[in-house]
């Protein structure tokens, strides 16, 4: 089973790499751009066939390690 | 009285912080490698900078779940002095011991020079021989020093006076909430800052200021142990 993990920074948190990118965006010519986030992508490849189980655990995972909460959120996807 | 500075793969201020601990108090020291199960022989624990694990994920992140991180924890609860500085004082936040996160810095540079902080508390374990209110020089040296918490977390932090240092007026290089530089735990033995009191020891160094983190832990182990004795 392939699991695809989003983390991305709060809201109300700044992203001090995003508003550099935007920036960048900007002096390009790019001027419709409003706001930019950078975030992580993960891919992570599970030895199980067992949805469930695997659900609980990749939240588990992202809880623990992947994410910190205080300052990210995080969501995920199982496919296979 | 005996310290204890924990190395991991990545580290590069232990050096400076045994040195320091040898030459401003001339206490025992050893570094501790981040596999060890036992930190009970040891008074005083001290988190060093560096970039743990490479500071792959998050600075910190994997550092958190070394094997020597749960006695980290175990010393913290049973009031032993731990002392987390830069890379340390991210670790200590990943590990739930200090509130809040580290973000990277506001201009996204790594920030390398003396910084003025603000003494805020000066009645920790870490700085009783400094006065409140005081400014002294201190070097910072990071990437990723934004101090952030919620509001919530910020107005207990307040209550509390757990804001230990501040970047002193008009200074905060890093974009952290309220200018805060280092905060401590509710009981006061855990402490976390970004600037590096170990490379402040001298003024060969730039600055001195830095010793009297030093002697101030010493001074409040004497203390709690000459307490002890005579009760």
């Amino acid at each position: 089973m392939k699991a695809t993990v989003y983390v991305t920074i709060k809201q109300n948190v700044l992203d001090p790499q995003g508003t550099a990118v935007q920036g960048a965006l900007h002096s390009m010519g790019f001027a419709e751009v409003d706001k930019v986030r950078i975030g992580k992508y993960l891919e992570l490849t599970l030895d199980t066939t067992d949805r469930a189980e695997a659900e609980e655990r990749v939240r588990a995972m992202c809880e623990k390690l992947l994410a910190n909460t205080v300052v990210e959120d995080y969501r995920f996807e199982l496919e296979g | 009285m005996k310290f204890a500075v924990i190395v991991f793969p990545g580290s590069n201020c232990d050096i400076d912080c045994y040195k320091a601990v040898e030459e401003t108090i001339g206490q025992s020291v050893d570094y501790v490698w981040h596999t060890a199960t036992d930190l009970s022989a040891y008074d005083a624990i001290l988190v060093p900078g560096g970039f743990s694990y490479g500071d792959y994920l998050r600075c910190g992140a994997i550092a958190r779940f070394a094997p020597v991180m749960a006695e980290v924890v175990k010393a913290a609860e049973a009031g032993k002095y731990v002392l987390g500085i830069c890379n340390g004082f991210q670790i200590l936040t990943e590990a739930g011991l200090l509130p809040g996160a580290l973000l990277r810095n506001r201009d996204l540079k790594f920030l390398c020079h003396q910084s003025p902080l603000e003494v805020v508390n000066a009645a920790t374990p870490f700085t009783n021989q400094y006065r409140e209110g005081e400014v002294i020089s201190i070097p910072i040296a990071h990437g990723e020093g934004n101090y952030y918490c919620d509001d919530e977390t910020l107005a207990r932090l307040q209550k509390n006076n757990q804001i230990v240092f501040r970047y002193a007026s008009g200074g905060n290089p890093n974009g952290s909430v309220h200018d805060i530089a280092g905060i401590c735990s509710e009981r006061g033995n855990v402490v976390g800052m970004m600037p590096h009191p170990e490379r402040a020891v001298s003024q060969l160094l730039g600055s001195e200021d830095g010793k009297r983190m030093f002697t101030s832990i010493l001074n409040a182990w004497r203390e709690q142990h000459d307490a002890a004795v005579n009760s």
